[in-house]
């Protein structure tokens, strides 16, 4: 097992290789010029050309590469171009709200989907199931930010139980944190509790066929220790797999979240630096973006062992 | 025992007692908390022309002149002013008991080196330096201006409302290279930067400068006492105008400096907002030439353009209601006193057929236009689309292309051919407190290579705007300007294609915001 996560967290560097030439080549392929957007709408062409050499926009694009690439193998990010921040800074500043949504999304979404899931493939065919079924389509189809704006609607505004935007530290307070953090939370969790039940389901019904769900019943156990002990642990390599693969859903989600509700996270950030065309921090944080996606999917895959002691690396 | 209990009573009552009163002190400690049009990333208001900076700018630093709501120069940080016979030497006083944010006088030995950083980076300050010979201070308090020869603008530079503005810095911050972005916020204005609560992307926090002295004239415009009554203004972050608007509604925050026009009818609904035209002169639609590239290169063929539009159609695709837009033809803005439409009486009309024969005289040979639309800056989205309209109906071939305001601003400085990544077209948006006349006005600067994007190369208009540069006589200056916009329709640079208004939205416990071309946070009351 050691070497496999030695070997896997070898297999990082490459793969974090390849999306560093990709992000940079992709963002200086992209149209636009960040000197152009620093200088401001009344700025003359000389006053951009100022900015450019300042920022070093006018050296050669390899040049720029290298001088880059070296000072992240140093850990060294660089500046923004428009705060006078470093990058690491801003990434900080900016982390927690990320985490706190991707968070209470997760737990949301696990705590409620695959209960679903599971009793959708108990009470299969039955209008349980078809009501699970058609939350799931649901969850699918609308879009993140009419969810958002429809639970404001009714939780904020009509009801005024919880605020429409805005974000507390965990630190401050926690009893405001967690009210900013229930709708922002509920809204990006939805399309992975759709994701999440219908696999959860399929998996189960799956199972649910195999001779030693069969055996179990035989012996005279119940179908709740049926289900819990033997269905569910027999399917969760998959829900396990989407609950992985679900965090890219969820880092989409976060980016359009943050915006509904006004949240300062790595999202906004991120969008912010897309606009703008803030090179170093659109660099930096999609390799943190990639960095966590490969972590957490080398963490599930250590997971299937405890969950499938047949599985050995 | 009893004793004890007794005197646990009393520990408790007074703590409570004592958190009554903090909460009733946080409480009535009057925080106006605004949405503004942007997020404040860059901090040096001379560095960039951003809008976002210079209002920024307003709140921390104080100005020599200032703007009031008739358009007139007044002085701010200057007490009094006086100009030699020969009208070569400028000499000013500061007010008494001025001081930066730190508690050090403010002296001419920082007014100097500011002035200076301004006029190494705005258009007008480097017109103005290039008629200036030497700024020497006299003493602490006053200082000179000299002049190499008569100059008509001074006190309208030193006095300009929009970007860039010229903030007066300390010392040590002015002295800094003007193409590196300053890192030390300190000003003398009526509010106080606190830095360590500047979370970009959430927000920015501005403390009232209790030393501040205003004047003792009533605020107007930019100009006159600049009374802060409120403790904090708070920038709030916020990406999404529809949840914008959703705070203001809920009570979250107190304003929204340009809400969108199409969710205007909702917050006129709600009891609890009010809107406010805190701009006077509003904002001005433009559409820019790039007279390099062919068949822009022909006056003719842009002449056939200004015929072919009229404002309406434009106005009412992005604003609609008529409530917010007025058709103006006046190139430097209707209600300025440079008002005019001289020249312009028989353009913007759709006269199509004039449009056409225009064209046929210039021998178009059908080129298709290059038109570049932004496509995420619902202010500017709808525009291109009208333009493309009217000009194929006026004969023109439009090749419209789509992309985000911030590929345009990049794409609008190549002078490369438009079938090589060039343009032959786009259009914007200006505050009309940046055009007010030829000078200011960055489209009119027809100096070829040296001009702004789209690069007119003019030697009338360049002409015209030197005489009027070194004009002094106002009705002179009038005459100036109006046959600069007369030279204008001959030689098109650029078309005006209606003012329009963005109100503010305000929560409707708020008063005393000021009419002004740039969102003023002193005078406001929050009841």
């Amino acid at each position: 097992m050691l070497a496999f996560i030695i070997r896997r967290l070898l297999a990082v560097v490459p793969v974090l290789g390849i999306v560093a030439v990709f992000v940079f080549l992709m963002l200086r392929l992209t149209p636009g010029d960040p000197a152009a957007v620093i200088a401001g709408d009344n700025a003359t062409g000389d006053q951009v050309e100022a900015i450019r050499a300042k920022l070093g926009l006018d050296e050669p694009i390899l040049t720029q590469f290298f001088l880059w690439i070296g000072k992240v193998l140093q850990g060294d990010f660089g500046e923004s171009y428009f705060f006078k921040k470093t990058v690491a800074e801003l990434i900080v500043q900016r982390i927690e709200p990320t985490l706190a949504l991707s968070t209470c999304a997760i737990i949301i979404a696990v705590s409620v989907a695959v209960p679903m899931g599971v009793i959708a493939a108990y009470k299969h065919g039955s209008l349980i199931d078809r009501v699970v079924m058609s939350f799931a389509v649901f969850g699918f189809s609308v879009p993140v930010f009419v969810i958002g704006y429809l639970l404001i609607y009714i939780f904020a505004i009509e009801l005024q139980l919880l605020p429409v935007q805005g974000y507390r530290r965990f630190g401050e307070d926690i009893g405001l944190f967690l009210r900013h953090m229930i709708l922002p939370s509920v809204t990006v969790s939805v399309i992975y509790i759709a994701l999440i039940a219908r696999i959860t389901r399929t998996s189960i019904l799956e199972v649910m066929n195999e001779d030693y769900i069969r055996t179990a019943r035989a012996k005279g156990l119940r179908d709740v220790v049926v289900l819990m002990r033997h269905a569910l642990r027999n399917a969760a390599v998959p829900i396990l797999t989407v609950i992985g693969l679900g965090v890219a859903v969820l880092i989409g989600g976060a980016v359009v979240t943050e915006s509904v509700y006004g949240l300062p996270g790595l999202g906004r950030l991120t969008v912010e630096a897309v606009l703008s065309r803030d090179y170093p921090t659109l660099q930096a944080v999609i390799l943190l973006f990639s960095s966590i996606y490969v972590f957490i999917n080398l963490a599930i895959d250590i997971g299937y062992t405890l969950l499938d002691p047949r599985i050995r690396y | 025992m009893t004793i004890h209990k007794s005197g646990l009573k009393a520990l408790l009552a007074a703590t409570a007692m004592g958190v009554v009163v903090a909460a009733s002190a946080a409480a009535s400690a009057q925080t106006l908390k605004v949405v503004m049009h942007s997020d404040l990333k860059i901090i040096d208001p001379i560095w960039t022309t951003a809008y976002i900076v210079r209002n920024h700018g307003y709140l921390i630093y104080d100005t020599l002149f200032s703007m009031d709501e008739k358009l007139e120069v007044k002085p701010q940080m200057v007490d009094k002013w006086d100009v030699s016979a020969d009208k070569l030497i400028y000499t000013f006083t500061l007010r008494d008991g001025l001081e930066w944010h730190d508690g050090t006088p403010v002296t001419t030995a920082d007014i100097i080196p500011s002035i200076r950083r301004w006029g190494a980076k705005d258009s007008m300050g480097q017109k103005l330096m290039s008629f200036t010979k030497d700024i020497k201070a006299v003493d602490a308090k006053t200082f000179q201006l000299i002049l190499n020869e008569p100059y008509g603008l001074v006190l309208m530079s030193l006095g300009k409302p929009s970007s860039n503005v010229p903030f007066m810095m300390p010392k040590r911050v002015a002295e800094g290279d003007p193409n590196t972005q300053l890192s030390e916020p300190i000003g003398s204005g009526p509010f106080i930067f606190k830095r360590d609560e500047w979370k970009p992307g959430e927000k920015v926090v501005y403390l009232k400068n209790p030393k501040y002295k205003p004047r003792t004239e009533a605020a107007s415009g930019l100009s006159g006492g600049k009374v802060v009554k409120l403790d904090r203004v708070e920038w709030i972050a916020m990406a999404d105008l529809q949840t914008a608007v959703n705070a203001i509604s809920a009570g979250e925050i107190d304003m929204i400096e340009v809400p969108p026009h199409d969710l205007l009818p909702v917050l006129a609904k709600d009891r609890n907002v009010k809107l406010f035209s805190a701009n006077p002169l509003g904002n001005q639609y433009t559409f820019r030439f790039n007279t390099l590239q062919k068949p822009f290169d022909d006056p003719k063929v842009r002449q056939a353009v200004t015929y072919a539009f009229n404002q309406k159609d434009f106005l009412d695709a992005v604003i609609g209601d008529a409530k917010w837009y007025k058709e103006c033809k006046a190139m430097f803005v209707c209600g300025s006193p440079l008002e005019s439409t001289k020249g312009w009486e028989d353009r913007l009309s759709s006269n199509y057929n004039k449009a056409r024969q225009l064209l046929a005289e210039a021998k178009y040979d059908g080129t298709p236009i290059v038109l570049m639309q932004s496509t995420d800056l619902q202010v500017l989205t709808n525009l291109a689309p009208v333009a493309k309209s009217h000009l194929e109906r006026a004969g023109f071939k439009v090749d419209m292309q789509s992309m985000d305001w911030q590929t345009l601003v990049a794409r609008r400085t190549k002078k490369d051919p438009a079938t090589a990544g060039g343009w032959h077209a786009f259009l914007t948006s200006w505050v009309s407190a940046d055009i007010l006349n030829p000078v200011m006005a960055g489209f009119f600067n027809s100096a070829c290579d040296k001009a702004m994007f789209g690069w007119p190369c003019d030697e009338q208009i360049e002409k015209l705007r030197d005489q009027f540069s070194r004009e002094t006589d106002p009705a002179k200056q009038k005459a100036l300007a109006e046959a600069t916009q007369v030279r204008a329709s001959e030689y098109p640079t650029h078309i005006h294609l209606g003012q329009w208004y963005a109100p503010v939205a305000m929560r409707a416990n708020i008063d005393g915001m000021l009419a002004a071309p740039v969102p003023t946070f002193w005078n406001i009351t929050k009841k």
